[in-house]
Parts: C-alpha cells; sequence; structure tokens
C-alpha cells in the first residue's frame, strides 16, 4: 500500500487538533483555514519538487509557519488559547512559544483532546461522530454525507451546528484530568463504536467508503490505547471487537462482488492476523470488574473467528452472549440476532418463535428482520411466506448489495426444489 | 525540437483533504508522463499568487494580484517538443483543467533564426 495513500484526510486531523489548541476552540474555524491553506501550498509546491521525503512532517511545518504569520498578524485583533496565557501576545515570546507548541512531545496528545472535545455530552451521538468523521478523519462534508447515506445540507446543518457548540466550549478537554477524563471516555467509546459499526453494518452503497470508515475507528482506537489513562479495558474490548470484525471485510462480498452472508463465507479469506490482534485485546480486555457491551460483542466475534468452518460454529455458547448482551444493553436489533442464534442453535420454528416476540415496531424498515422471518420460514418448508418476507425485505433495502443479496434469496425460494440446498442460510446480521 | 513555456493560471481552492490527494496524484502522473517521454526540460517552479508590481517612469509600486485569481500565474516548466502543435496537445493532459484553470503555452523564441 502507498505509504502517502489517504495522506491529506489523516494529516488533516492532525494539524487541525494542534493548531486548534494553540489558537483556542474557540477559532476552531481559523484553525480549518490555516490547513487547507497549507494543503494548498503543498499541492502546488510538490506539483514541480515532487512529494517529499517525510511529507507529513512537510505539511505540519507549514502550518507551524502559517500559525505564526496568523499569531504575529491577528494578536491585537484577535484572543487565542487563554490556558497559554499572554505568551502569544508578545513579538518576544510568540516564536519560541510556537515552537514549542508544535513540538513532537505537545503534538502528541492532541487529537485525543479533539476526540474528547468533539465527544461533548450537549451534542447528539450522530452529531458527535459527524465531527470525529469531518475534523479528526478530514471527510469533507460530501464525504461524510455519503457515508451516513444522508443529503449534504442535512450533515452541513449538523456539522455546523455541532462545531458551534464546540467553539462555545470555553476550552478543549482536559486529557490529563483523571475524574472528567473517564467520566467522558464512554462517549467517546460509542462515537467510535457507532464509526466502525456504520463502516460496517451501514447503508453506503460504496463498500470502499465503509472500509475507510472501518479503518478510520481503528486508528482512532489506537490512540486511545497508547494513552495510560484512556487504555482501560473497555477500550480493549472495543479494540477487539473492531479488529475481530475487521478480520472478516475480506470475506464479506464474495468473488462475484455480492454480499456473503457469515455462514456462507469463505473463512479461508478472514485476515488471520487481525484475528490474532483481536484475540490479544480481547485477553487484554479481561481486566477490572466492568463489563461493557463492547465485551460481549468481541467474544461473541471471537466465537466465529475461532471456527474455521461453519460447522464447528458453538451456537449455544453464542446464544447466552447474546443474552448478557440483552441485559447489558437491549435493543430490537440485538434481540433479532439472538434469536438468529437461536435458529442456528435449536432449528427454525425456534428462531421465528423468537422473532415474533420482538416488538418489530422499530424493525420494519430493516430490511434483515423480514429476512431473517423468509429465511426460517423457508427452512421450516413454508416458501409461499417465506417469499412474502423477502418481497418486504426488498422493499425496504437500502442499497444494491443488499437489493441484489434479497433477490438471490427470493429467488432460491422460487425454485421448491432447491430447498434442502441452502438450510445452512441465515440473514447477514452476523456476516 | 524547440521549447515552450507552460504557464499554469489559476489557483487551486477549497478542496476537501481527500480531493486535494487526487489533483496530487493525477499532477505527479501528467508530470511523470512527460518526464518519461523526455519533453521536461525544466520541471520549474510554483510562484506565490501575491508580489508587488513596480511599473512606469515613476516606479511606482502597487500589491498584487494584478489579475483575477483564475487567471494569475501560479507556476511554470520549460518542456521540449517538435513544434507548438505537439506542445498543446501535451499540455492537454495537465489536471489544472479539471479545476477551471488554464495552461498558457508559448515557444521560447529562437535566436539562430
Amino acid at each position: 500500500m502507498d505509504p502517502n495513500e489517504h495522506l491529506f484526510r489523516r494529516e488533516a486531523g492532525r494539524m487541525v487538533s494542534t493548531l486548534t489548541r494553540v489558537f483556542g476552540v474557540h477559532n476552531l474555524a481559523l484553525a480549518e483555514d490555516v490547513v487547507q491553506d497549507a494543503f494548498c501550498r503543498a499541492l502546488e509546491v510538490w506539483k514541480f519538487s515532487g512529494v517529499p521525503e517525510n511529507p507529513a512532517a512537510w505539511l505540519m511545518a507549514t502550518a507551524k509557519h502559517r500559525a505564526l504569520d496568523v499569531l504575529r498578524r491577528e494578536r491585537t485583533a484577535r484572543t487565542f488559547a487563554p490556558e497559554l496565557g499572554r505568551l502569544l501576545e508578545s513579538e518576544w515570546t510568540v516564536a519560541p512559544a510556537v515552537e514549542e507548541l508544535f513540538g513532537a512531545n505537545a503534538i502528541k496528545d492532541d487529537q485525543l483532546r479533539m476526540m474528547f472535545s468533539c465527544c461533548n455530552p450537549r451534542l447528539a451521538e450522530e452529531a458527535q461522530v459527524a465531527l470525529v468523521l469531518h475534523i479528526l478523519c478530514g471527510f469533507s462534508i460530501g464525504e461524510v454525507a455519503s457515508a451516513f447515506v444522508s443529503s449534504e445540507a442535512a450533515i452541513e446543518k449538523r456539522i455546523s451546528r455541532a462545531k458551534k457548540v464546540l467553539a462555545r466550549s470555553k476550552r478543549l478537554f482536559d486529557v490529563r484530568g483523571a475524574d472528567d477524563f473517564s467520566g467522558r471516555l464512554p462517549a467517546v467509546h460509542r462515537a467510535l463504536y457507532l464509526l466502525f459499526n456504520e463502516g460496517y453494518h451501514g447503508a453506503s452503497p460504496e463498500s470502499a467508503v465503509r472500509t475507510e470508515l472501518c479503518h478510520e475507528a481503528m486508528r482512532l482506537t489506537t490512540l486511545l490505547l497508547n494513552h495510560a489513562l484512556a487504555a482501560t479495558p473497555a477500550t480493549h474490548a472495543l479494540a477487539a471487537l473492531m479488529y475481530l470484525h475487521a478480520a472478516r471485510l475480506p470475506g464479506r462480498i464474495d468473488a462475484s462482488g455480492n454480499l456473503s452472508s457469515l455462514v456462507d463465507q469463505d473463512r479461508s479469506r478472514w485476515d488471520s492476523r487481525l484475528v490474532a490482534e483481536g484475540q490479544r485485546f480481547l485477553d487484554l480486555s479481561a481486566t477490572g470488574s466492568e463489563l461493557t457491551e463492547y465485551h460481549v460483542e468481541a467474544a461473541i466475534a471471537a466465537v466465529h473467528a475461532m471456527a474455521r468452518r461453519t460447522e464447528n460454529t458453538d451456537w449455544g455458547k453464542i446464544v447466552s452472549l447474546y443474552d448478557t448482551l440483552m441485559t447489558i444493553r437491549p435493543s430490537p436489533v440485538v434481540a433479532l440476532n439472538r434469536a438468529i442464534a437461536v435458529a442456528q442453535h435449536e432449528g427454525p420454528e425456534r428462531g421465528l418463535e423468537e422473532i415474533r416476540a420482538i416488538n418489530s415496531d422499530r424493525l420494519a424498515t430493516y430490511p434483515f428482520y423480514h429476512a431473517a422471518l423468509g429465511e426460517f420460514e423457508f427452512r421450516s418448508g413454508k416458501p409461499e411466506i417465506a417469499r412474502e418476507h423477502f418481497r418486504r425485505a426488498l422493499a425496504v433495502a437500502r442499497n444494491l448489495m443488499e437489493r441484489r443479496f434479497l433477490e438471490d434469496r427470493l429467488a432460491v425460494c422460487e425454485r421448491p426444489a432447491a430447498a434442502g440446498s441452502c438450510c445452512d442460510r441465515k440473514a447477514r446480521l452476523n456476516s | 525540437m524547440g521549447q515552450f513555456v507552460y504557464l499554469y493560471r489559476g489557483a487551486e481552492r477549497n478542496r476537501s483533504p481527500e480531493q486535494t490527494q487526487e489533483a496530487m496524484q493525477k499532477w505527479m502522473a501528467w508530470f511523470k508522463q512527460l518526464t518519461e517521454k523526455g519533453h521536461i526540460k525544466d520541471p520549474g517552479q510554483p510562484l506565490e499568487f501575491a508580489g508587488k508590481l513596480v511599473k512606469g517612469k515613476q516606479k511606482t509600486v502597487t500589491d498584487g494580484p494584478f489579475a483575477e485569481a483564475k487567471d494569475v500565474i501560479g507556476g511554470y516548466t520549460l518542456v521540449e517538443a517538435r513544434d507548438l502543435n505537439e506542445a498543446v496537445e501535451l499540455s492537454k493532459g495537465c489536471p489544472i483543467f479539471e479545476v477551471e484553470g488554464a495552461v498558457e503555452v508559448r515557444p521560447v523564441m529562437k535566436l539562430n533564426m
């Protein structure tokens, strides 16, 4: 892989985080302008001279020079980071202060500081995630919109509101204050979890976008792992969950570009390095007394990863893990996944019973709810009823991949003779 | 063979990081292609968009920019080509056109004519 791939996107988050610490969080827009400016310069210069040896350092140095210009020019007109006191106001101290502020040690925690600041409790979870994606991952408004399958106007509004909330907070989150830190950490976990999930299960039709979201979530989780206060058991569990799922990404799309359900996947395509890494994080997460949903979800993923073949899956263990998950973080989707595991363990009739016991109001627009019903009716020998469910699933399918997957299932139901050959199918939910 | 100067007109502005990346890769690819075919005499330099204009007998000094952003020269490259036609054809691969920019192709005057 080209080490410079997504260079600007990656560096945008680092640069804007550091600049915001120097300028103060109320000058977020100014920090973004400086980043934009440094990128334009890089493009102009590198066109002619080629990409420098260390492009990331080049960009940060350019941002530093620009920052110094801005501080000199506007030190009487603006106030900058109040925590830096008067250092930036005097011509004598501004240059050495900036030098110091951009030093390797100083910028180490800047992204973390920004991440915690974005996960402000005054913002809705979806706004926090959009902000993380925009500020720390360098996604443009259009790219965030396509990741969330939302309109640009809606995302623009969400992000600009969120930025105002952020800019009004007096200062960036202090990552050294232990008390606040552990209080804010669950929100950060949640945002990264949602970011990963959007990539993994999200409705975006472009598989490339989805994989990138997963990778960004993993990159930011690594920042947490590298920080003494943030590397808690829950953070390790979150990392485990991401790595164990990411390991399956190469198997999710089959050779003809179609979505492949977990039980049908070619498991030799799973990334064994990521499985091993995920397993290591899971082991590290098993300290302390706190059991989070991330622990349980990672444990479920680990059971799947352990089974070299679908038939070897310990479905009984998976059902009991879902039971635990239902007590920690109950939701209709978790209940549905549990029902699917029950069907694998005890047969389609039992699966149907479990699905019918779920309050389906919030699942009506979820294609894999109908698909699961279709699957189990089909396996119980009722292809006509199964077809009805698959049609309902198709009506709420969110993208081409889902549609193709469901059309394929519908076609199978229309060939009753083939019934026996696909009794091991299940909906994609755990894929 | 003759020598020609490409003058790049128009500024790159308001791109997302990923778009900057794409533009970058396209410029690299275009330069590489011209280099491999032996057309690049001197890759040239980028120019700042602001400067000063010194003018007239009075040598009046005024601030730049002197034209609209889309007309400002942002850099130059010295290329070698068979004739003006070829130089023009080669310039058409320049990614600047994707951002409404322009390339001015100017033959270097030959002294021995």
